[in-house]
């Protein structure tokens, strides 16, 4: 079955060094002493915690659940005991700690009773309530929470489901070695995906390094009764962002700023689709994942690792490094960050670990001015300007770089790989989005608080206004008192109150009445927009989804 | 810590310059054969010369001076400028030339990377209106000339003004064909009499178009390399041929055909390597089509009916202040966005 293949501008060949870590099966790590899970190990908001130090909890056993919309459960990969709730070093590029639960294991790995859940005969609001406690995120690399992604279809379905096994990052090999060992799995959670978004098209979109994985995935798609297409895309960086990937198998481009879905179309990565498999048929929440080790280390390969293992376990499993590595990165070479510590742990995100030295990633040299050779425009997967975006964020002329459509950049790093001028472009480009959104941020408070300041002001005038008002009333009360007539009385009040009515009026010509309700409004919008804002942290959350798939 | 991606490919600023410079040399080598080896005196002159202003500036500017000096792009600019003197003009015109070049035209404006304009063309103008007579010395292709110099007696003349006892400078040089083009037509002379000369060859100037086509292949190898992109090459040469062939078919007598004009004056020479000019050049396709065009127009314009021999230095120069407007108004789309 042979699909058409569309193209995208741009996009780089490295060198894969992909041989390094599939010539042995997907093994399978054993139990640390402990394991350490951070309770954001998504994109969204934090869970809720449902434990504390000191319990003894089994495996797959809910210590976290989803809270809001954009959020994503937690359980225990392996059973034991809690030994403490506090602030650990996490992988992440900040190199900042977060709240993790640290569980001592007790070697028994004892599951907590789980079955199958009946998904085909659920409800479509009880089985997105299920699968919200799945902690099921997009293991990709971006870990958008797949609940979201997977919510039943009421209306008309969605036109593609593309399943991501293109891999296009150089030394990983994860979903490669999954899709060659697991491809039955696979193709059952593409079933599953297909059957709760009534998805017209399947597609899968693998490159064409891989033709061990792409043979299994067609040998298993053959076996279902679903009509699945096997499409082989060119081995070109990035075709795996969820986007590039979208329009090289149908030629859509997701537009700027939508999502995937306003198109008809959901990217889903095929180990987060083997995970909803499990989940669904045996109850399996996500306890492990499987991480590629390469690089500097002894004996490269594929592990099968618990989440919470710390990262200088899996290390020795293979091998360890070796005596020149001097650093490590998660992720690939292209979009891949430095760990801060072989500690921290393996995290639902973590598809890759790569031991780094010297010979393997050279320190650049010195950056050269830009010659505006525009060899990092061609590369540019996204048909940017990167040069201009350079010069602009170098300047700090960032309305400029906004107009430019700096916040459409995926910093995939192409343009950097091609510069002659070894220029850090991507550097620039994060900083210059996180100077935009600080300002869009101040600028929002300021009128926030200018907003604030005008309620405040318009109470204190009410308040003023009714003090008087009560005056009044006392005051008529009080004459009241002298002579007993309760319409003489009624009449008073209602005088006084008339008159602070107008005075009211004059000082302030706004309509109070109407203010507040507005400001509240305008408030909570605000704070909707903080807070989605800083959910999906530099770029914005439609971005952030697209590299997930 | 955060410096992803951690893998790069590309070749340095150097190695292209290195590469430019690789291709400018089958030019070099015909040049040699058909007018004689005193180009090689006016290359090693501006290259000296642009080396030592460039580290002086640097160090003036405070700048690192090895990592610029090793970046070649000194280099370049003196050998494109030495490529568009006549090679036996006198020695202070050439260093005059690279001077005002490296000086003002690149180091004054910020160095590499932020000179608006291109600074061999800046220094070739400068030179061509300060000493316009001197710039029309060209030596006669070897075919013909009066006499033959030896590389001694160039030497000599380039640094002492003085000939070998019998020869005249009128035996060893000659005016371009595109100037014997222009003021013959002025006197009524016609086109085929004209380019029965022999200071004419097949379809340029004798010599000159064999030096031409050296610049061509020089620049196909640059092309290959993906050190310039086929726009700029293709858009020059398809207006220059597209205005001087209509002009042709039209009147015959009064306008000479595309490929004269093609391998004629600094057409080849612009086309691959001045034009194509990086960073005094804009960077988006559409742009670089427009770009080149326009100075394809313009020279043609200015060989035609203007009052130099050859347009192309003005053409470029004139381009060059429209880049920024070029590169605004010619965005590409970006992916997602509305076509
Ligand atoms: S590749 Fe580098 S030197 Fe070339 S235009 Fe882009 S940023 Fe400038
Ligand atoms: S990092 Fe941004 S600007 Fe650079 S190539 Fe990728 S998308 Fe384009």
């Amino acid at each position: 079955m042979l699909s058409k293949i569309f193209k995208f501008n741009g996009g780089v060949h490295p060198p894969e060094n992909k041989l390094e870590s599939t010539g042995r099966p997907i093994q399978k790590l054993g139990i640390p002493d402990q394991l350490v899970l951070p309770l954001r190990q998504h994109i969204g908001n934090l869970p809720k915690l449902r434990v504390q130090a000191g319990d003894h909890v089994l495996k797959g056993q809910l210590l976290a659940e989803a809270e809001g919309t954009i959020s994503a459960a937690v359980h225990a990969p392996t059973s034991g005991t809690i030994v403490s709730i506090e602030e650990q070093l996490i992988p992440h590029p900040s190199g900042l700690p977060d709240v993790s639960i640290t569980l001592k294991t007790d070697g028994q790995d004892q599951w907590l009773p789980h079955q199958a859940i009946d998904w085909q005969q659920l409800a479509p609001a009880d089985l997105a309530k299920s699968l919200r406690e799945s902690g099921i995120v997009g293991l990709g690399g971006a870990a958008f929470p797949t609940q979201v992604k997977l919510r039943p279809a009421s209306g008309p379905g969605l036109k593609y489901l593309i399943v991501n096994g293109a891999e296009c990052e150089p030394y990983i090999t994860c979903d490669d070695l999954l899709m060659r060992e697991r491809a039955d799995e696979i193709v059952k959670g593409i079933e599953i995906a297909q059957h709760l978004l009534k998805a017209e098209n399947c597609i899968v979109g693998i490159e064409d390094n891989k033709p061990e994985a792409e043979r299994a995935m067609r040998e298993a798609c053959a076996k279902s009764s679903l009509k699945i297409t096997v499409a082989v895309v060119p081995t070109l960086y990035p075709s795996g962002d969820a986007r590039r990937l979208t329009a090289l198998v149908t030629g859509i481009e997701v537009p700027s700023g939508k999502r995937s879905t306003d198109v008809g179309v959901q990217v889903f990565n095929v180990a987060t689709l083997l995970s909803v498999y499990r989940y669904l048929t045996f109850g399996e929440t996500t306890t492990s994942r499987i991480v590629t080790v390469t690089g500097n280390v002894r004996n490269p390969g594929n592990y099968e690792v618990l989440l919470g293992t710390p990262v200088e376990f899996l290390l020795e499993a293979a091998g360890g490094a070796l005596s020149d590595t001097n650093g490590l990165i998660m992720g690939g070479p292209m979009m891949g960050f430095q760990l801060p510590a072989a500690k921290v742990p393996v995290i639902k995100a973590t598809n890759c670990i790569i031991a780094s030295a010297p010979r393997l990633f050279p320190e650049p040299p010195p950056a050269m001015p830009c010659i505006r050779c525009a060899r990092c425009a061609d590369a540019c997967p996204v048909s940017l300007q990167p040069q201009e975006l350079y010069w602009f964020s170098r300047a700090k002329n960032l309305e400029k770089a906004r107009d430019y459509q700096l916040f459409d950049c995926i910093e995939c790093g192409c343009c950097s790989y091609v510069c002659p001028s070894d220029i850090p472009l991507v550097q620039y480009y994060r900083f210059a989005k996180s100077e935009i959104i600080a300002q869009d941020k101040a600028k929002e408070a300021a009128n926030l608080a200018r907003e604030r300041n005008e309620f405040r002001l318009s109470r204190i005038e009410r308040e003023k206004q009714e003090r008087a008002a009560k005056h009044a009333q006392k005051a008529a009360g009080a004459k009241a008192d002298a002579a007993p007539a309760d319409d003489a009385k009624k009449a008073a009040i209602q005088a006084a109150m008339a008159r602070a009515q107008a005075q009211k009026t004059e000082v302030t010509p706004q309509n109070t009445e109407n203010l507040s309700p507005k400001v509240q409004a305008e408030i909570a919008e605000a704070d909707a927009r903080r807070a989605e804002a800083e959910g999906a942290s530099a770029v914005d959350a439609a971005n952030q989804e697209q590299q997930e798939g | 810590m955060d410096r992803s991606p951690y893998v790069t490919e590309s070749p340095s600023v150097s190695v292209i310059m290195l590469k430019v410079m690789l291709a400018l040399v089958p030019g070099i080598v015909a040049y040699v054969w058909m007018f004689g080896s005193g180009v090689l005196i006016s290359l090693a002159l501006a290259s000296v010369t642009a080396l030592v202003a460039e580290a002086a500036m640097l160090k003036v500017r405070s700048r690192p001076v090895m990592p610029f000096l090793l970046d070649g792009s000194a280099m370049v600019t003196a050998w494109l400028l030495a490529l568009a003197l006549p090679p036996l003009a006198p020695w202070w015109l050439i260093v005059v030339g690279t001077l005002f070049a490296i000086v003002v035209a690149k180091q004054l404006y910020g160095g590499l990377g932020y000179n608006p304009f291109n600074p061999a063309m800046v220094g070739y103008a400068v030179l061509l209106i300060s000493f316009p007579v001197l710039m029309t010395q060209w030596p006669a292709p070897l075919a013909i000339a009066g006499a033959k110099l030896s590389f001694m007696d160039q030497w000599n003349y380039i640094f002492n003004r003085v000939l070998p006892g019998g020869i005249g400078l009128d035996a060893i040089s000659s005016a371009t064909p595109l100037d014997t083009l222009k003021t013959q037509l002025r006197l009524q002379h016609s086109m085929e009499s004209i380019t029965s000369a022999p200071l004419f060859g097949q379809f340029g100037g004798k010599g000159g178009e064999v030096v031409a086509g050296a610049y061509l292949l020089g620049g196909l190898y640059m092309w290959q390399q993906r050190i310039i992109t086929w726009h700029i090459p293709v858009a020059f040469l398809g207006a220059l041929a597209l205005m001087s062939g209509v002009a042709h078919v039209v009147n015959p007598e009064h306008y000479a055909g595309p490929l004269f004009h093609l391998f004629s004056g600094a057409s080849m020479l612009c086309a691959f390597f001045i034009a194509t000019d990086p960073i005094s050049g804009p960077t988006t396709p559409r742009g670089k089509l427009i770009f080149a065009a326009a100075i394809g127009v313009l020279t043609w314009l200015v060989r035609v009916y203007g009052g130099y021999p050859d347009g192309v230095a003005f053409a470029v120069l004139l381009l060059n202040i429209c880049v920024p407007l070029i590169d605004a108004n010619t965005q590409p789309r970006v992916f997602g966005h509305p076509k």
